[in-house]
């Protein structure tokens, strides 16, 4: 088991510690809800510091990115990142991730910690330029600042002006006294706020600094737990639950980050299916009558019949009702549309709703 | 962590108040813990006998689902209607307001075979 620079603070904070995808991380501190909604009213901290992270430099580090990755990285500018995913050659996904244009030959693409390696070994087998790519996960800490009191908390800590750097962009700079960290107005909440990299030495300096900083506005330490009722909330996959190496981006819903102006991995098979049509969707829903949708239950419709699978569920803290994601037959996959969810051999009624589930 | 002597306690992690032939139910403060927030809990079995180690109900937590099983066989007489507005009580109160159940005791000498306070505790480390 891999700790984070972070581990031994987690821990002697008092926070529940689980082993996921290979990393000792914390789960909660004060309590799920608690830290889910001091993320959507205030600010909070999360160390998501196993999320592995890949530079690739040189003349051709753009070539591999446009090969490997959906959307296309051509239109980035320095500072710019996108959300992309990298296609596999059976119509599903090795992974979904970011991709950072640090300068023309310089990229940094952050992936999911459970397929590091996976990812490494695919990049690295679908390079036919020899680009110089290092995996610098292991020397860098991430910290999620996320919340409407992130920017306000962070600001103190650094002459980057914060509010100028829009919605996936990034400024390298200094922060608390520490050269090129890598602010980004990114997350995965939905709450707005940024997220910063550095190198591992630097650590607990700077988790320190943002408490303190945050202290006014009542920041506290945020766990996995609430990182994926928060996500949810917002309808954003998780890989490995709402897809994986055997979904497609386009039945994943994300076809806005498939871009047929470039060729990459797969290109044609999914553009078959943009163009045609697939007969599986990835949907929100929302639960009618009383029951908490999992992972792995199963979707039927009004007759019985087996139609899918649920890939995400939750009670939402913010809305205080039973919400989820999952698989359903295209004819079903329409707002409003009544489903039903086995819970534990009874099918519970539900609904398809739009994601996000919480509107801004 | 709170156990309070007077319960009995089973390795699912429920605790169990004897009053005659009478008998209350609910998770402990380590169940509550491990759980996280609880959202609801379901009790299907309310006027029925239910075997000891059978499933009464389940308790849902924001994370997480989990089975109830009976500690001791015993008619389910009465379900605490209180956490279907308060589910927090649970988390917040499990020996008192977050009691779950109350049973009769069909067979009394199945009470042999609860935990006392300090097996449970030895059990889970605690």
């Amino acid at each position: 088991m891999k700790n984070t620079a972070l581990t031994q603070t987690h821990t002697s904070l008092g926070a529940k510690m689980v082993p996921f995808a290979g990393y000792n991380m914390p789960v909660s501190y004060s309590g799920l809800n608690d830290e889910h909604a001091t993320v959507r009213n205030g600010v909070g901290v999360f160390d998501v510091s196993h999320m592995g992270e890949f530079i690739l430099k040189g003349d051709n580090a753009l070539n591999l990115i446009q090969k490997v990755t959906s959307n296309d990285a051509s239109g980035l500018i320095d500072g710019k990142a996108q959300y992309s995913c990298l296609p596999n050659n059976d119509g599903g996904i090795v992974d979904d991730l970011i991709v950072y244009r640090i300068d023309e030959k310089t990229y940094m693409l952050v992936v999911n910690a459970s397929n590091i390696e996976k990812d490494w070994n695919w990049i690295k087998q679908n390079d036919a330029w020899n680009v110089d790519m290092k995996n610098i996960s292991e020397n860098t800490s991430l910290l999620a600042i996320q919340g409407p009191k992130a920017m306000d908390t962070l600001q103190k800590l650094t002459d980057v002006k914060l509010a100028d750097i829009p919605y996936y962009s990034f400024v390298k700079g200094k922060f608390d006294g520490v050269d090129n960290v890598v602010i980004s107005n990114t997350g995965y909440t939905g709450a707005g706020g940024f997220e910063i990299y550095f190198e591992n030495q630097h650590a607990e300096k700077i988790w320190n600094a943002i408490f303190e900083a945050g202290k006014e506005f009542g920041i506290k330490p945020i766990g996995l737990g609430a990182r994926d009722t928060l996500r949810l909330e917002m309808g954003f996959c998780l890989y490995g639950n709402d897809i994986d190496d055997t979904t497609s981006p386009i039945e994943a819903g994300l076809g806005w980050i498939t871009k047929f102006t470039k060729d990459f991995t797969n290109r044609a098979a999914i553009e078959k299916q943009k163009t045609d049509g697939v007969t599986k969707k990835l949907v929100g829903f929302e639960m009618i009558d009383r029951g908490i949708p999992r992972h792995d239950y199963e979707i039927a419709d009004a007759s019985g019949k087996i139609i899918g699978k649920v890939t995400s569920g939750t009670q939402s803290p913010t809305l205080n009702k039973a919400i989820g994601m999952g698989y359903v037959t295209k004819e079903l996959a329409k707002p409003d549309t009544e489903i039903y969810i086995m819970i534990r051999d009874k099918a519970i009624k539900a609904k398809v709703s739009k994601i996000p589930f919480l509107k801004k | 962590m709170n156990f309070p002597a007077d319960l009995k306690y089973t390795k699912d992690h429920e605790w169990i108040r004897v009053e005659g032939s009478e008998a209350y139910i609910g998770i402990t403060d380590f169940a509550q813990k491990e759980l996280g927030d609880i959202v609801y809990v379901d009790v299907t079995t309310l006027g029925e006998i239910v075997a000891r180690e059978a499933l009464f109900g389940t308790v849902e937590a924001v994370k997480t689902v989990s089975d109830l099983f009976m500690p001791l066989t015993g008619k389910v007489l009465e379900v605490n209607k209180d956490i279907d507005s308060a589910p927090e009580s649970v988390n917040t109160d499990p020996y008192g307001k977050g009691w779950m159940i109350k049973i009769s005791i069909e067979s009394a000498p199945e009470l042999q075979d609860l935990l006392s306070v300090d097996a449970y505790k030895a059990l889970i480390g605690a």
